[in-house]
């Protein structure tokens, strides 16, 4: 039934010359687009409720299926937009807040676009990672100013240092958080096992730990949020690392409803509540109204685990993040991650995703500068979150000064997501973004984890050409070598802010 | 310019950090050279002008220069400070400035020949300094080394047209533009006697012929020559900000120098450490050791990450304790070695090498990352290895 004035997104056509009537469609449409009409023996769709998913479309055996963008114009108006014109039809019509999954789909600059890399030519002979060594080992957490050695009589040295946990990544990509909950089992088991596989760390979100990830457990970094689900001091202590979530990048400010649906038995024991409840995460942790009391939990975290596990900090790039950030690492994180405006997510308030916080490219280049200025920059590792595409953009974020970053979106649109940004729905055609066992069955874990794997080899190996390019051959040194970027069209003030000069300098 | 008359105040200190700033560096591909005599026994500078003009066309004569340790034996407790003057107002303006803040022993004109392939040259004058009483009581939580390397940075940001390029104990760097074997010539080294000699000569590809810009690169007693390209450069600078020292002349060299200055006088880890700071081996390897090597390999390249010097290179170190020759992890640079006796000998090329030694004991070609490590015998020896 349509709804006044509602206009489809999508005008999905079938090919009558094509379409076979096998209704597999009909099938893998979970928002009933496709509907078999019994008594005309015909498949018929309603383009209203299409999502642009693409799941009919990819497993139609005949290639019926089209999906087109809505052509209904409206007469062109550069400041009230077909979207904000729409945004209002739905809003008078329901009276509610909108709501969007992943991230922030506007047309802002991405900056990454805008930066270029460096490569020898001549006084510096580029480097094949075919052929020589390179290096991609991460190791995130605090270090000390200096190595302390202990001389003996005959002066021969042995360590002195007693080195402060840290987290030993064969390359700088680790999965986001992503609750168990928000997304689907095997999904999360899929992301647990493909970090395993690589040498790296997944996060499991603040959906708690379920008990079959554990043997993954060392690959894992939990993470305490305000809605404390899950938390208990085993899940603590047999992960790598704690999250202390303060802000997502997606929703920086508010907290996260997982609505009721979505709590299935298995979610609710691995939560630790209520089957069928909506998990409800405030905004504020209700224990930390300020840097102190931050500071208290961290090491709440850090008693609670004997200081065995790197305590992270995870906050949302929001105007004064440098300053956040500085305040972080003095309350005694051990890394800090930073989540740009682009991060993804399973719902947030559509106005809250496309207009609060700051592009990651910035914040991180303002983080890194603060913590550099103030001489704390080696207390804390910067772990940059907020929309990486490509390996370009992750090498790219590790000149600028980062040690590692999240993937989050990335790693969902590896295991098959078309980024609909219906997650919020529960009804994801994909199997990822659903608890619904009709659809979670579509998501096959060891294709998934494959899938991921891949990924993050292929996006190392693209960094390694990269580096050897620069003519390094260790992570380390491009690490905040912010001399191996160059801007193009960007203003002084960006320039200034990123640290980098313009390409031609 | 007035600031610069007054002492330097807390902005100048090592342990204050550095506002970022945007990164510079050169880059040059060059010739090298050095030789070590252990037992402290002298030689004049003739030998080592005609080694490093052996390498003549590894140079374009945009720069050249030496280190001698061991030449000024009558004021060796005093820092010798070479300064380059553009022109008079500078001299005038540093040396009321030197007065200020240090007691100056020795003042003269630097010695040198009538050339007249050397052009453009700048006033060039050395002093012997030492820290006053007055300064070194305000900062009585910092060594002499501390204040002079203060002062030395100061000096060369702040007063137009003066330069300090050398500023060590019982040491000189003598340095300019031309080709390395006339630098030779003109600061008459065949009159200096020292028992440690390395020489440069230079070959850069976008710098205009500054005297300041020609290596040896020298703070304190550490002076640095190098052959190559520091592509770490930029995550160098900004690491060593964290520790105080300015990085102000647009040469990836000076990192170098500062790096060994940061893990060897301020974090006293032994000189192969320092090495293994640098040119760290690589975690495959790292994994293969003994377990308490390991440990310690792992922690050090942990800490040590910013002090990775990564590009290819060849270098040599040297300073009052002796002398290190090291080549990037890879070895994308050319560097021979050979020991005779209490001598030991480093050069880009072999040719250069057997002109300074025709019959050496053992000559070798160092590997990447594996340093050559000379040591004077009277400085008290350290061992590595855990
Ligand atoms: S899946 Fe394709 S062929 Fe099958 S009913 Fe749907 S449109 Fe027709
Ligand atoms: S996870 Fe699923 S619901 Fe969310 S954007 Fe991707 S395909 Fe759509």
């Amino acid at each position: 039934m349509r709804k006044w004035l509602v206009e489809p997104d999508f005008i999905l056509t079938r090919d009558p010359d094509r379409c076979i009537n096998c209704q597999v469609c009909v099938r893998q449409c979970a928002n009933d687009v496709h509907v078999h009409d019994e008594e005309a023996d015909l498949v018929q769709s309603d383009s209203e409720k299409c999502v642009g998913c693409h799941r009919c479309a990819a497993l139609c055996p005949t290639q019926a299926i089209s999906i087109e963008k809505a052509s209904l114009e409206f007469r062109p108006n550069g400041n009230w937009t077909a979207d904000r014109i729409r945004a209002v039809y739905k809003q008078a019509e329901g009276g509610g807040i909108l709501l969007s999954g992943m991230g922030n789909d506007q047309t802002l600059p991405v900056l990454w676009d805008h930066m270029v890399l460096n490569a020898s030519q001549v006084t510096n002979p580029s480097i094949d990672p075919l052929r020589e060594p390179m290096e991609l080992v991460t190791y995130l957490g605090r270090k000390p100013d200096r190595l302390e050695l202990n001389r003996d009589a005959n002066g021969k040295v042995s360590l002195a240092t007693e080195l402060a946990p840290q987290l030993r990544l064969e390359t700088p990509i680790m999965f986001s958080a992503m609750s168990y909950g928000s997304i689907s089992y095997n999904a999360s088991f899929s992301l647990a096992r493909a970090a395993q596989a690589a040498g790296t760390f997944a996060n499991t979100g603040e959906g708690g730990l379920h008990k079959d990830f554990r043997p993954y457990a060392k690959n894992l970094i939990v993470q305490v949020a305000s809605g404390r689900f899950g938390v208990d001091p085993d899940y603590l202590n047999v992960a790598a690392a704690v999250e202390i979530k303060i802000g997502q990048g997606a929703k920086p400010g508010i907290g996260g409803h997982l609505p009721a649906e979505k709590v299935d038995a298995q979610v609710s024991a691995t939560r630790m509540i209520p089957e069928r409840t909506d998990a409800l995460s405030p905004a504020p942790h209700h224990d930390i109204y300020s840097i102190e009391d931050l500071r208290q939990l961290i090491y709440g975290i850090k008693e609670a685990t004997q200081y065995t596990k790197p305590v992270c900090v995870k906050i949302s790039a929001v105007h004064n993040v440098a300053a956040i950030a500085s305040g972080a690492v003095r309350a005694g994180a051990d890394i800090v991650a930073i989540d740009g405006f682009r991060g993804g997510t399973g719902a947030a308030p559509t106005v809250i995703r496309d207009n609060v916080g700051i592009p990651i490219e910035l914040a991180l280049a303002a983080v890194d500068a603060r913590l550099r200025d103030e001489g704390i920059r080696h207390q804390a590792s910067i772990v940059a979150a907020g929309s990486f595409r490509s390996s370009a953009d992750v090498i790219k974020a590790i000149a600028l000064g980062a040690d590692a970053v999240y993937i989050g979106t990335a790693a969902l649109v590896a295991m098959g997501c078309h980024l609909c940004q219906k997650c919020y729905t529960g009804k994801c055609n994909w199997g990822i973004a659903t608890q619904d066992p009709m659809l979670t069955k579509r998501l096959n874990a060891d294709v998934a984890t494959r899938r991921l794997s891949n990924l993050l080899r292929g996006w190392s190996l693209e960094i390694k050409e990269m580096l050897g390019g620069m003519g390094i051959n260790a992570i380390e040194s491009l690490r905040g070598n912010r001399e191996h970027l160059r801007g193009i069209a960007l203003s002084d003030r960006d320039l200034n802010i990123l640290g980098i000069k313009a390409a031609g300098e | 310019m007035d600031d610069a008359q007054t002492i330097p105040d807390d902005q100048w200190r090592p342990d204050r950090h550095q506002k970022s700033q945007r990164d510079e560096k050169d880059q040059s591909g060059c010739a090298i050279c050095g030789l070590l005599n252990e037992d402290g026994s002298l030689v004049d500078g003739g030998l080592i002008i005609r080694a490093i003009a052996n390498m003549h066309d590894r140079s374009n004569g945009l720069g050249g220069g030496f280190a001698a340790y061991g030449i000024y034996p009558q004021w060796k407790s005093w820092y010798a400070f070479h300064l380059m003057f553009d022109h008079d107002a500078a001299r005038r303006q540093t040396e009321s400035y030197l007065e200020t803040v240090f007691q100056v022993a020795h003042q003269e004109a630097i010695p040198t020949a009538h050339l007249e392939v050397i052009r453009q040259r700048p006033i060039l004058v050395r002093y012997f300094l030492l820290p006053k009483e007055e300064l070194r009581a305000r900062h009585y939580d910092l060594t002499d080394d501390d204040i002079v390397m203060m002062n030395v940075m100061h000096i060369n940001k702040t007063i137009d047209g003066a330069f300090v390029f050398s500023s060590g104990r019982n040491m000189g760097c003598f340095k300019g533009v031309g080709y390395p074997e006339d630098i030779g010539r003109f600061y008459r080294l065949d009159e200096y006697q020292a028992h440690l000699w390395t020489a440069h000569g230079r070959f850069p590809t976008n710098t205009t012929g500054w005297w300041g810009g020609a290596h040896p690169f020298g703070i304190l007693d550490w002076a640095v020559v190098h052959n190559g390209e520091v592509s770490s450069y930029g995550k160098n600078r900004s690491y060593l900000a964290n520790f105080g020292y300015q990085c102000t002349m647009h040469t990836d060299t000076e990192v170098i120098g500062y790096l060994f200055d940061l893990l060897v006088r301020k974090h006293h880890l032994p000189i192969e450490m320092a090495c293994q700071a640098v040119a760290p081996p690589l975690w495959s390897r790292i994994e293969q050791m003994p377990p308490a090597e390991r440990q310690l390999l792992q922690t050090l390249r942990i800490i040590y990450g910013g002090a990775l010097l990564n590009g290819p290179f060849s270098i040599v170190v040297s300073h009052a304790g002796g002398l290190i020759g090291l080549n990037d992890r890879i070895k994308l640079r050319p560097m021979v070695a050979a020991r005779r006796g209490a001598s030991l000998y480093v050069a880009s090329e072999e040719a250069a090498l057997r002109l300074m030694c025709p019959s050496p004991d053992l000559i070798w070609r160092p590997a990447g990352g594996v340093p050559v490590i000379g040591r004077l015998q009277s400085q008290p020896q350290e061992v590595s290895v855990a």
